[in-house]
Protein backbone atom coordinates (compact mmCIF):
# COMPACT_ATOMS: atom_id res chain seq x y z
CA UNK A 1 0.00 0.00 0.00
CA UNK A 2 1.36 3.60 -0.77
CA UNK A 3 1.79 6.26 1.65
CA UNK A 4 -1.49 7.83 0.50
CA UNK A 5 -3.32 4.75 0.93
CA UNK A 6 -2.24 3.87 4.14
CA UNK A 7 -3.38 7.47 5.67
CA UNK A 8 -6.47 6.46 4.53
CA UNK A 9 -6.64 3.13 6.35
CA UNK A 10 -4.81 5.11 9.71
CA UNK A 11 -7.82 8.00 8.87
CA UNK A 12 -10.42 5.07 9.12
CA UNK A 13 -9.24 3.60 12.42
CA UNK A 14 -8.75 7.25 14.08
CA UNK A 15 -11.92 8.60 13.14
CA UNK A 16 -14.21 5.77 14.53
CA UNK A 17 -12.06 6.38 17.92
CA UNK A 18 -12.30 9.92 17.75
CA UNK A 19 -15.91 10.08 16.63
CA UNK A 20 -16.77 7.75 19.90
CA UNK A 21 -14.49 9.93 22.25
CA UNK A 22 -16.37 12.87 21.56
CA UNK A 23 -19.92 11.28 21.40
CA UNK A 24 -18.94 11.41 25.08
CA UNK A 25 -17.64 14.60 25.23
CA UNK A 26 -13.82 14.00 25.21
CA UNK A 27 -11.01 13.74 22.99
CA UNK A 28 -8.25 11.87 22.74
CA UNK A 29 -6.40 13.05 25.76
CA UNK A 30 -9.15 14.14 27.60
CA UNK A 31 -8.99 18.03 26.80
CA UNK A 32 -11.32 20.69 26.63
CA UNK A 33 -12.15 21.41 22.54
CA UNK A 34 -10.71 24.68 23.09
CA UNK A 35 -7.59 23.99 25.13
CA UNK A 36 -3.80 23.94 23.69
CA UNK A 37 -1.58 21.51 25.03
CA UNK A 38 0.92 22.63 27.07
CA UNK A 39 3.30 25.30 25.31
CA UNK A 40 6.34 25.76 25.74
CA UNK A 41 9.04 28.29 24.08
CA UNK A 42 12.76 28.66 24.46
CA UNK A 43 14.76 31.93 22.84
CA UNK A 44 18.40 32.08 21.77
CA UNK A 45 19.01 28.68 21.50
CA UNK A 46 21.58 28.84 18.75
CA UNK A 47 24.40 31.11 18.75
CA UNK A 48 25.13 31.23 14.90
CA UNK A 49 21.77 32.61 13.48
CA UNK A 50 20.94 35.97 14.34
CA UNK A 51 17.65 35.06 16.12
CA UNK A 52 16.56 31.73 17.18
CA UNK A 53 13.56 29.58 19.17
CA UNK A 54 12.51 26.17 20.20
CA UNK A 55 9.01 25.97 20.23
CA UNK A 56 6.91 23.28 21.55
CA UNK A 57 3.37 22.28 21.51
CA UNK A 58 2.57 19.08 23.03
CA UNK A 59 5.05 16.63 21.38
CA UNK A 60 5.75 19.11 18.47
CA UNK A 61 8.59 20.46 18.16
CA UNK A 62 9.77 23.15 15.65
CA UNK A 63 13.37 25.17 15.45
CA UNK A 64 13.50 28.41 14.17
CA UNK A 65 16.73 29.93 12.86
CA UNK A 66 16.65 33.50 11.71
CA UNK A 67 19.73 34.68 9.43
CA UNK A 68 20.66 37.60 7.34
CA UNK A 69 21.80 37.91 4.19
CA UNK A 70 22.22 40.33 1.41
CA UNK A 71 20.38 40.46 -1.67
CA UNK A 72 19.95 42.07 -5.02
CA UNK A 73 15.62 43.27 -4.76
CA UNK A 74 12.90 42.59 -6.54
CA UNK A 75 12.74 44.85 -9.63
CA UNK A 76 9.04 46.17 -8.26
CA UNK A 77 10.35 47.04 -4.95
CA UNK A 78 13.91 48.07 -5.19
CA UNK A 79 14.33 49.67 -2.17
CA UNK A 80 13.08 47.04 0.05
CA UNK A 81 14.38 44.26 2.04
CA UNK A 82 13.38 40.95 1.08
CA UNK A 83 12.56 37.95 3.16
CA UNK A 84 11.21 34.22 3.04
CA UNK A 85 9.83 31.51 4.97
CA UNK A 86 11.16 28.03 4.42
CA UNK A 87 9.81 24.97 6.05
CA UNK A 88 12.19 21.54 6.69
CA UNK A 89 10.23 18.21 7.33
CA UNK A 90 12.90 16.41 9.11
CA UNK A 91 12.91 12.77 8.10
CA UNK A 92 14.13 11.98 11.97
CA UNK A 93 10.47 13.93 12.56
CA UNK A 94 8.50 11.48 11.92
CA UNK A 95 8.19 8.19 10.53
CA UNK A 96 6.26 9.20 7.01
CA UNK A 97 7.96 12.11 6.72
CA UNK A 98 10.79 11.20 3.82
CA UNK A 99 14.15 12.74 2.38
CA UNK A 100 13.75 14.48 -0.57
CA UNK A 101 12.18 17.85 -1.92
CA UNK A 102 10.01 19.62 -0.36
CA UNK A 103 6.01 18.05 0.15
CA UNK A 104 3.11 20.38 -0.58
CA UNK A 105 2.63 20.17 3.14
CA UNK A 106 5.68 21.79 4.12
CA UNK A 107 5.28 24.11 1.25
CA UNK A 108 1.64 25.26 2.35
CA UNK A 109 3.12 25.59 6.36
CA UNK A 110 5.81 27.70 5.03
CA UNK A 111 3.36 30.01 2.84
CA UNK A 112 0.79 30.09 5.97
CA UNK A 113 3.45 31.18 8.50
CA UNK A 114 4.78 33.56 5.53
CA UNK A 115 1.60 35.39 5.19
CA UNK A 116 0.66 35.75 8.81
CA UNK A 117 4.13 37.62 9.49
CA UNK A 118 3.51 39.95 5.82
CA UNK A 119 -0.12 40.43 6.92
CA UNK A 120 0.79 41.66 10.21
CA UNK A 121 3.70 44.04 8.59
CA UNK A 122 5.75 42.93 11.25
CA UNK A 123 9.58 43.20 9.13
CA UNK A 124 10.14 47.03 8.60
CA UNK A 125 11.54 45.87 5.00
CA UNK A 126 12.19 49.54 4.26
CA UNK A 127 14.78 49.71 7.17
CA UNK A 128 16.54 46.80 5.08
CA UNK A 129 18.06 49.37 2.12
CA UNK A 130 21.60 49.00 2.34
CA UNK A 131 22.62 50.82 -1.22
CA UNK A 132 21.13 50.68 -5.06
CA UNK A 133 20.51 47.11 -5.96
CA UNK A 134 21.66 45.56 -2.55
CA UNK A 135 19.04 45.02 0.19
CA UNK A 136 19.24 42.67 3.36
CA UNK A 137 17.03 39.61 3.36
CA UNK A 138 15.97 37.86 6.33
CA UNK A 139 15.38 34.11 6.13
CA UNK A 140 13.40 32.60 8.71
CA UNK A 141 13.82 28.44 8.39
CA UNK A 142 11.73 26.23 10.73
CA UNK A 143 12.87 22.63 11.04
CA UNK A 144 10.43 20.31 11.71
CA UNK A 145 11.90 18.21 14.35
CA UNK A 146 9.16 15.91 16.26
CA UNK A 147 5.35 15.64 14.52
CA UNK A 148 2.84 15.81 17.49
CA UNK A 149 0.29 17.21 15.13
CA UNK A 150 -0.56 20.99 14.92
CA UNK A 151 2.57 21.55 13.17
CA UNK A 152 1.18 25.30 11.73
CA UNK A 153 0.89 26.20 15.44
CA UNK A 154 3.93 25.65 16.61
CA UNK A 155 6.27 26.37 13.44
CA UNK A 156 4.21 30.15 13.78
CA UNK A 157 5.10 30.85 17.40
CA UNK A 158 8.80 29.35 16.65
CA UNK A 159 8.75 31.95 13.63
CA UNK A 160 7.57 34.70 16.11
CA UNK A 161 9.70 34.06 18.53
CA UNK A 162 12.82 33.77 16.95
CA UNK A 163 12.11 37.14 15.05
CA UNK A 164 11.18 38.49 18.88
CA UNK A 165 14.88 37.29 19.31
CA UNK A 166 16.72 39.04 15.89
CA UNK A 167 19.75 41.14 16.43
CA UNK A 168 19.99 43.08 13.58
CA UNK A 169 24.15 43.18 12.05
CA UNK A 170 25.21 45.83 11.43
CA UNK A 171 26.07 46.54 7.97
CA UNK A 172 29.78 48.21 6.81
CA UNK A 173 30.44 48.97 3.48
CA UNK A 174 27.46 47.34 2.13
CA UNK A 175 28.33 44.38 3.65
CA UNK A 176 27.02 42.45 6.62
CA UNK A 177 29.46 42.32 9.60
CA UNK A 178 28.85 39.13 11.44
CA UNK A 179 28.60 38.98 14.80
CA UNK A 180 28.47 42.73 15.38
CA UNK A 181 24.84 44.35 15.63
CA UNK A 182 23.22 47.04 15.99
CA UNK A 183 20.37 46.11 17.94
CA UNK A 184 17.22 44.25 18.18
CA UNK A 185 15.14 43.78 15.63
CA UNK A 186 11.53 45.90 15.70
CA UNK A 187 8.24 43.80 15.86
CA UNK A 188 5.38 45.70 16.56
CA UNK A 189 3.60 42.63 16.98
CA UNK A 190 3.92 39.14 17.09
CA UNK A 191 1.80 36.69 14.44
CA UNK A 192 0.74 33.79 15.91
CA UNK A 193 -1.99 31.11 14.48
CA UNK A 194 -4.61 28.71 16.11
CA UNK A 195 -5.48 25.61 14.09
CA UNK A 196 -8.78 23.89 14.29
CA UNK A 197 -10.12 20.39 13.07
CA UNK A 198 -13.74 19.50 12.48
CA UNK A 199 -14.50 16.11 12.73
CA UNK A 200 -18.39 15.24 12.24
CA UNK A 201 -20.16 18.45 13.99
CA UNK A 202 -17.42 19.06 15.96
CA UNK A 203 -14.42 21.82 16.00
CA UNK A 204 -11.33 20.63 17.83
CA UNK A 205 -8.19 23.61 18.63
CA UNK A 206 -4.92 22.07 18.53
CA UNK A 207 -5.25 18.46 17.10
CA UNK A 208 -3.19 15.81 18.03
CA UNK A 209 -1.69 14.10 14.88
CA UNK A 210 -3.70 11.50 15.38
CA UNK A 211 -6.57 13.82 15.25
CA UNK A 212 -5.75 15.43 12.51
CA UNK A 213 -6.23 11.95 10.60
CA UNK A 214 -9.73 11.45 12.02
CA UNK A 215 -10.25 15.15 10.72
CA UNK A 216 -12.72 16.39 8.09
CA UNK A 217 -10.79 19.38 7.38
CA UNK A 218 -8.95 21.81 9.23
CA UNK A 219 -8.57 25.39 9.21
CA UNK A 220 -5.56 28.35 10.44
CA UNK A 221 -6.18 31.75 11.73
CA UNK A 222 -3.52 33.38 12.29
CA UNK A 223 -3.84 36.56 14.38
CA UNK A 224 -2.48 39.72 16.03
CA UNK A 225 -4.07 41.68 18.63
CA UNK A 226 -8.13 42.27 17.25
CA UNK A 227 -7.23 41.69 14.15
CA UNK A 228 -7.13 38.22 11.67
CA UNK A 229 -4.09 38.13 9.11
CA UNK A 230 -4.04 34.72 7.91
CA UNK A 231 -6.23 31.94 7.34
CA UNK A 232 -6.26 28.26 5.56
CA UNK A 233 -8.49 25.80 5.24
CA UNK A 234 -7.45 22.39 4.16
CA UNK A 235 -8.22 19.29 4.08
CA UNK A 236 -11.41 17.69 2.27
CA UNK A 237 -14.25 18.53 4.28
CA UNK A 238 -16.22 21.88 4.53
CA UNK A 239 -17.10 24.26 7.05
CA UNK A 240 -19.89 27.00 7.41
CA UNK A 241 -19.45 30.60 7.77
CA UNK A 242 -20.70 30.63 11.61
CA UNK A 243 -18.16 27.98 12.22
CA UNK A 244 -15.46 29.67 10.36
CA UNK A 245 -17.03 32.90 12.42
CA UNK A 246 -16.53 30.80 15.72
CA UNK A 247 -13.20 29.77 14.92
CA UNK A 248 -12.05 33.32 14.60
CA UNK A 249 -13.26 34.05 17.53
CA UNK A 250 -11.60 31.53 19.81
CA UNK A 251 -8.29 32.36 17.41
CA UNK A 252 -7.92 36.00 18.64
CA UNK A 253 -8.40 34.73 22.15
CA UNK A 254 -5.90 32.06 22.10
CA UNK A 255 -3.50 34.24 19.69
CA UNK A 256 -3.24 36.11 23.29
CA UNK A 257 -2.18 33.39 25.39
CA UNK A 258 0.28 32.19 23.06
CA UNK A 259 1.97 35.34 22.71
CA UNK A 260 1.98 35.47 26.14
CA UNK A 261 4.83 32.72 25.74
CA UNK A 262 7.27 34.59 23.48
CA UNK B 1 6.43 51.81 -1.11
CA UNK B 2 3.72 54.21 -3.45
CA UNK B 3 -0.05 52.81 -2.98
CA UNK B 4 -1.21 53.80 -5.98
CA UNK B 5 -5.08 55.18 -6.22
CA UNK B 6 -7.53 52.27 -6.26
CA UNK B 7 -10.48 54.19 -6.51
CA UNK B 8 -11.49 56.90 -9.13
CA UNK B 9 -14.76 59.54 -8.61
CA UNK B 10 -16.46 56.45 -6.35
CA UNK B 11 -15.92 53.89 -8.46
CA UNK B 12 -13.01 51.28 -8.77
CA UNK B 13 -10.62 51.54 -11.32
CA UNK B 14 -12.35 49.62 -14.01
CA UNK B 15 -15.50 51.42 -13.08
CA UNK B 16 -17.16 48.60 -11.21
CA UNK B 17 -18.96 48.91 -8.16
CA UNK B 18 -18.05 47.30 -5.01
CA UNK B 19 -20.09 44.07 -5.32
CA UNK B 20 -19.54 43.85 -9.07
CA UNK B 21 -17.64 40.72 -10.75
CA UNK B 22 -15.41 41.73 -14.00
CA UNK B 23 -16.85 40.02 -16.90
CA UNK B 24 -16.85 36.13 -16.72
CA UNK B 25 -16.91 33.97 -20.21
CA UNK B 26 -17.08 30.13 -19.60
CA UNK B 27 -17.16 27.63 -22.46
CA UNK B 28 -17.35 23.64 -21.79
CA UNK B 29 -15.33 20.83 -23.74
CA UNK B 30 -13.16 22.88 -25.55
CA UNK B 31 -10.65 19.86 -25.34
CA UNK B 32 -10.36 16.50 -27.70
CA UNK B 33 -8.24 14.68 -25.90
CA UNK B 34 -9.01 15.13 -22.61
CA UNK B 35 -12.39 13.34 -20.87
CA UNK B 36 -13.72 16.78 -19.62
CA UNK B 37 -12.19 20.15 -20.00
CA UNK B 38 -13.33 24.05 -19.36
CA UNK B 39 -12.09 27.57 -20.66
CA UNK B 40 -12.67 30.30 -18.78
CA UNK B 41 -12.09 33.86 -19.13
CA UNK B 42 -12.42 35.68 -15.83
CA UNK B 43 -11.58 39.81 -16.06
CA UNK B 44 -7.90 39.60 -17.76
CA UNK B 45 -7.67 36.05 -16.55
CA UNK B 46 -7.59 33.31 -18.90
CA UNK B 47 -7.41 29.50 -17.32
CA UNK B 48 -8.08 26.29 -19.16
CA UNK B 49 -8.52 22.64 -17.33
CA UNK B 50 -8.59 19.04 -18.78
CA UNK B 51 -9.86 16.07 -16.59
CA UNK B 52 -8.59 12.61 -17.18
CA UNK B 53 -9.91 9.62 -15.13
CA UNK B 54 -10.95 8.06 -13.69
CA UNK B 55 -7.88 6.09 -14.37
CA UNK B 56 -4.93 3.57 -13.07
CA UNK B 57 -2.97 4.75 -10.45
CA UNK B 58 0.33 6.21 -11.13
CA UNK B 59 2.70 4.82 -9.29
CA UNK B 60 0.08 1.62 -8.59
CA UNK B 61 1.21 1.12 -5.19
CA UNK B 62 -0.31 4.42 -4.52
CA UNK B 63 -3.53 3.33 -5.02
CA UNK B 64 -6.38 2.63 -2.78
CA UNK B 65 -8.58 0.24 -2.03
CA UNK B 66 -10.76 2.60 -0.64
CA UNK B 67 -11.58 5.51 -3.06
CA UNK B 68 -9.89 7.40 -6.37
CA UNK B 69 -7.18 9.33 -5.42
CA UNK B 70 -8.36 13.28 -6.57
CA UNK B 71 -4.65 15.08 -7.55
CA UNK B 72 -4.22 18.11 -9.30
CA UNK B 73 -2.47 20.34 -11.19
CA UNK B 74 -2.31 24.10 -11.08
CA UNK B 75 0.47 26.22 -13.25
CA UNK B 76 0.78 29.24 -14.31
CA UNK B 77 2.33 29.50 -17.94
CA UNK B 78 5.63 31.70 -18.33
CA UNK B 79 4.56 34.55 -20.48
CA UNK B 80 0.89 34.70 -17.81
CA UNK B 81 2.00 38.20 -16.28
CA UNK B 82 2.99 41.75 -17.55
CA UNK B 83 6.19 41.62 -16.12
CA UNK B 84 8.71 39.40 -16.92
CA UNK B 85 8.81 35.96 -18.38
CA UNK B 86 8.50 33.33 -15.92
CA UNK B 87 9.38 29.65 -14.88
CA UNK B 88 7.69 27.23 -16.52
CA UNK B 89 6.32 24.43 -14.47
CA UNK B 90 5.44 24.11 -10.73
CA UNK B 91 6.99 26.04 -8.01
CA UNK B 92 6.29 26.82 -4.69
CA UNK B 93 3.52 28.86 -5.12
CA UNK B 94 1.25 26.58 -7.22
CA UNK B 95 2.53 23.41 -5.03
CA UNK B 96 0.58 25.03 -2.54
CA UNK B 97 -2.21 25.95 -5.11
CA UNK B 98 -2.70 22.69 -6.43
CA UNK B 99 -3.47 21.16 -3.07
CA UNK B 100 -5.88 23.55 -1.69
CA UNK B 101 -7.63 23.17 -4.84
CA UNK B 102 -7.49 19.32 -5.02
CA UNK B 103 -8.68 19.54 -1.57
CA UNK B 104 -11.66 21.69 -2.27
CA UNK B 105 -12.93 19.22 -4.63
CA UNK B 106 -11.79 15.83 -2.11
CA UNK B 107 -15.47 16.90 -0.29
CA UNK B 108 -17.74 17.13 -3.51
CA UNK B 109 -15.76 14.27 -6.11
CA UNK B 110 -17.44 11.17 -5.27
CA UNK B 111 -13.92 9.57 -5.01
CA UNK B 112 -15.35 6.12 -3.36
CA UNK B 113 -17.24 5.25 -7.25
CA UNK B 114 -13.93 4.40 -8.70
CA UNK B 115 -11.41 2.83 -5.87
CA UNK B 116 -7.92 1.74 -6.56
CA UNK B 117 -7.85 4.42 -9.53
CA UNK B 118 -6.66 8.06 -9.80
CA UNK B 119 -8.76 11.33 -11.34
CA UNK B 120 -6.17 14.22 -12.80
CA UNK B 121 -7.31 17.78 -12.63
CA UNK B 122 -5.16 19.43 -15.01
CA UNK B 123 -5.15 23.49 -14.20
CA UNK B 124 -2.97 26.49 -16.81
CA UNK B 125 -2.77 29.84 -16.04
CA UNK B 126 -2.71 31.19 -19.70
CA UNK B 127 -3.06 35.01 -18.95
CA UNK B 128 -3.59 36.20 -14.99
CA UNK B 129 -4.87 39.17 -13.75
CA UNK B 130 -5.48 38.66 -10.55
CA UNK B 131 -8.00 35.80 -8.43
CA UNK B 132 -6.59 32.90 -11.01
CA UNK B 133 -7.11 30.14 -8.10
CA UNK B 134 -10.72 31.16 -7.85
CA UNK B 135 -10.94 31.40 -11.80
CA UNK B 136 -9.27 27.81 -11.61
CA UNK B 137 -11.72 26.45 -9.77
CA UNK B 138 -14.87 27.62 -11.97
CA UNK B 139 -12.57 25.86 -14.69
CA UNK B 140 -12.21 22.77 -12.73
CA UNK B 141 -15.54 22.39 -11.57
CA UNK B 142 -17.27 22.76 -14.99
CA UNK B 143 -14.52 20.65 -16.91
CA UNK B 144 -15.00 17.01 -14.24
CA UNK B 145 -18.91 17.73 -14.73
CA UNK B 146 -18.10 18.06 -18.07
CA UNK B 147 -16.03 14.98 -17.86
CA UNK B 148 -19.13 13.24 -16.06
CA UNK B 149 -17.91 12.42 -12.86
CA UNK B 150 -19.95 12.52 -10.12
CA UNK B 151 -20.00 15.42 -7.68
CA UNK B 152 -22.48 15.83 -4.75
CA UNK B 153 -22.27 19.58 -5.69
CA UNK B 154 -20.44 21.96 -8.02
CA UNK B 155 -18.44 24.41 -6.44
CA UNK B 156 -18.31 28.18 -6.79
CA UNK B 157 -16.35 31.06 -6.06
CA UNK B 158 -15.13 34.60 -5.83
CA UNK B 159 -12.17 36.15 -4.11
CA UNK B 160 -13.44 39.38 -2.11
CA UNK B 161 -11.42 41.44 0.49
CA UNK B 162 -10.74 45.01 1.47
CA UNK B 163 -8.92 47.53 -0.92
CA UNK B 164 -8.84 51.61 -0.27
CA UNK B 165 -10.57 50.83 3.11
CA UNK B 166 -13.84 49.40 1.40
CA UNK B 167 -14.74 45.64 0.89
CA UNK B 168 -14.83 44.78 -2.58
CA UNK B 169 -15.57 41.72 -4.12
CA UNK B 170 -13.88 39.99 -7.10
CA UNK B 171 -10.24 41.99 -6.63
CA UNK B 172 -8.36 43.00 -9.82
CA UNK B 173 -4.78 42.72 -10.25
CA UNK B 174 -3.87 46.48 -8.61
CA UNK B 175 -6.57 45.73 -5.63
CA UNK B 176 -4.91 42.27 -5.29
CA UNK B 177 -1.23 43.43 -4.74
CA UNK B 178 -2.12 46.84 -2.85
CA UNK B 179 -5.45 46.38 -1.06
CA UNK B 180 -5.30 45.36 2.30
CA UNK B 181 -6.94 41.87 2.45
CA UNK B 182 -7.54 39.49 -0.13
CA UNK B 183 -9.65 36.70 0.40
CA UNK B 184 -10.50 33.64 -2.00
CA UNK B 185 -13.09 31.76 -0.86
CA UNK B 186 -15.69 28.78 -2.71
CA UNK B 187 -19.26 27.16 -1.47
CA UNK B 188 -20.67 24.41 -2.95
CA UNK B 189 -23.95 25.23 -4.43
CA UNK B 190 -26.12 23.82 -2.55
CA UNK B 191 -25.22 24.45 1.27
CA UNK B 192 -23.26 27.11 1.24
CA UNK B 193 -20.37 25.13 2.90
CA UNK B 194 -17.27 26.49 2.43
CA UNK B 195 -14.37 24.37 0.83
CA UNK B 196 -12.01 26.69 -0.04
CA UNK B 197 -10.62 29.46 2.33
CA UNK B 198 -7.64 30.93 2.43
CA UNK B 199 -7.17 34.82 3.75
CA UNK B 200 -4.13 37.91 3.84
CA UNK B 201 -4.28 41.15 5.11
CA UNK B 202 -5.77 42.50 8.10
CA UNK B 203 -8.87 41.77 8.57
CA UNK B 204 -11.78 42.58 12.00
CA UNK B 205 -13.94 39.52 12.83
CA UNK B 206 -16.83 41.55 11.17
CA UNK B 207 -14.65 42.74 8.10
CA UNK B 208 -14.45 38.95 7.52
CA UNK B 209 -18.30 37.91 8.14
CA UNK B 210 -19.50 40.30 5.93
CA UNK B 211 -16.70 39.39 3.37
CA UNK B 212 -18.02 35.87 3.88
CA UNK B 213 -21.72 37.04 2.54
CA UNK B 214 -21.03 39.01 -0.56
CA UNK B 215 -18.94 36.06 -1.64
CA UNK B 216 -21.44 33.83 -1.11
CA UNK B 217 -24.03 36.38 -3.20
CA UNK B 218 -21.57 36.48 -5.79
CA UNK B 219 -21.29 33.13 -6.18
CA UNK B 220 -24.55 32.11 -7.04
CA UNK B 221 -23.66 34.45 -10.03
CA UNK B 222 -20.86 32.29 -11.06
CA UNK B 223 -22.95 29.18 -10.39
CA UNK B 224 -25.17 30.65 -12.80
CA UNK B 225 -22.97 31.10 -16.10
CA UNK B 226 -20.81 27.59 -14.75
CA UNK B 227 -24.43 25.87 -15.15
CA UNK B 228 -25.51 27.63 -18.68
CA UNK B 229 -21.81 26.43 -19.80
CA UNK B 230 -22.81 23.10 -19.15
CA UNK B 231 -26.19 23.27 -20.42
CA UNK B 232 -24.76 24.76 -23.48
CA UNK B 233 -22.27 22.14 -24.15
CA UNK B 234 -24.64 19.32 -23.67
CA UNK B 235 -26.29 21.51 -26.90
CA UNK B 236 -23.55 21.36 -29.03
CA UNK B 237 -22.21 18.04 -30.94
CA UNK B 238 -18.93 16.80 -30.55
CA UNK B 239 -17.37 19.86 -28.67
CA UNK B 240 -17.23 23.41 -28.87
CA UNK B 241 -15.06 25.72 -30.39
CA UNK B 242 -12.14 26.91 -28.11
CA UNK B 243 -12.44 30.50 -28.67
CA UNK B 244 -9.66 31.96 -26.32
Amino acid sequence: MGDEAKELVLKEVDRELLTNLLAQGKRMDERGLNDYRQVKVTKGVLSTAEGSALAQIGDSKVLCGVKYGEMTPFPDRPTEGVFMVMAEFLPLASPTFEPGPPSPYSIELARVVDRGIRSAEVIDTASMFIEEGKVLAIFIDLYVMDHGGNLTDTAALAAAAALSDTKVPKVVDGKIVRGDYVGPLKMPDKPVTSTFIKVGDKILLDPLRSEEHAADCQLTVGTIDGRVVCMQKSGAGSMKKSEVMECVDVALAKGKELRSYI
Amino acid sequence: METPELFKDGKRLDGRALDELRPIRIIAGVLKEAEGSAFVEWGGNKVICGIYGPRECIPKHGASPYTALLKCRYTMSPFASLEEHGRTGPNRRSTEISKVIREAFGGVVMSGEFPKTQIDIYVDVLQAEGGTRIAAIAAATVALANAGIPMKDMISGVAVGKAGGQLVVDLGKAEDNYGESDMPIAFTHRDKEIVFLQMDGKLTPEELGNCIDSAMEASEKVYALQSEALRKSYEAEGGQELDI
